[in-house]
């Protein structure tokens, strides 16, 4: 009972902070909504019994990703109004294709097809979600844990990659074309008749 | 009031992908809030996925909500970086301004 007061109220958190975050005329507030749109979502997942999950998603989202964002939102000055420029237009027919979405998925879910499953599956003691979950990782899905990893390395040297803006005024050394001069380049023989002496 | 079963969190789910969907309408021409929206789709997404783990007693879901926050952040770093380099090249983030493949 507890639990479905908590699940209530965190879904309508979730969902106003939703609407703030596509509606808000300032980025960085759209920034903060998503901030607690995620934090909100965390503590569902704690309802779930994902505490691992819950957690990372506090770490990598509210503490990476979002930072990221609010970085580079309040890093570039932009002209908010010809932004928003086409909102109250797009409105009508926005609202009417999400509503029509939400409800057919409402709809096909209200079949019960899914939902006689009820709580709760008694956790045994001594149970930990993190062990279990890396257990798995570990094993099963290694590969594809090798494979995240790599997908890491690549979003790191593409950002980098990106965002590198090499500079054309510094006076740097390149070793390369030090050592590979040649005599032709730099000496240059004239010939001119020699000057005699009074 | 009914205990919770899966058809709570599913729902749940649905309304806000469908907000998502509705966002990404409304704010076509801001990169920033369209990236966000994104996010918040992923979000529904996995929270459909760590529903059906608690539910159906699989731990595959949340595996895949694993993996799922990792593409997810790879994503979001690559489409920043996009970003401040196409606002150091417009100096602007309008959509509609990035035009230069049209012939």
């Amino acid at each position: 009972m507890f639990e479905t007061v908590v699940f209530y109220v965190f879904a309508a958190i979730l969902l106003l902070s939703a609407l703030r975050v596509i509606t808000a005329r300032n980025p960085v507030h759209g920034a903060l909504a998503l901030v607690l749109a995620f934090f909100t979502a965390a503590g569902i997942w704690l309802l779930l019994r994902a505490e691992f999950l819950a957690i990372t998603l506090v770490l990598v989202y509210v503490g990476a990703v979002m930072v990221l964002f609010l970085f580079v939102v309040m890093m570039l000055d932009v002209d908010l109004e010809r932004l928003r420029e086409g909102f109250w237009k797009n409105l009508p027919m926005a609202v009417v294709v999400g509503g029509v979405m939400a409800l057919e998925m409402v709809a096909m879910l209200a079949t019960r097809v899914f939902g006689t499953a009820t709580q709760t599956r008694a956790v045994p003691p001594g149970y930990s979600n993190t062990r279990e979950l890396g257990r798995v990782l570990y094993t099963q899905y290694v590969y594809a844990f090798e494979i995240a990893a790599v997908i890491l390395l690549v979003a790191i040297i593409a950002a980098i990659a990106l965002t590198l803006r090499r500079r054309k005024d510094t006076k740097s050394q390149d070793p390369a074309r030090q050592v590979a001069a040649r005599r032709e380049e730099r000496v240059r023989l004239v010939s001119m008749p020699a000057e005699k002496e009074r | 009031m009914a205990p919770l079963a899966l058809n709570h969190f599913l729902v749940l789910g649905a309304l806000l992908f469908a907000i998502s969907v509705v966002g990404i309408f409304l704010n076509r021409r801001n990169v920033i809030v369209l990236l966000m929206a994104i996010e918040l789709m992923l979000l529904a997404v996995n929270l459909n996925f760590v529903a059906f783990a608690h539910f159906l007693g699989d731990l595959a879901g949340q595996v895949f909500v694993f993996f799922i926050l990792t593409v997810a952040a790879a994503e979001s770093a690559i489409g920043l970086a996009i970003l401040v380099l196409l606002f150091r090249n417009l100096s602007s983030i309008n959509v509609e301004d990035m035009d230069s493949l049209r012939g």
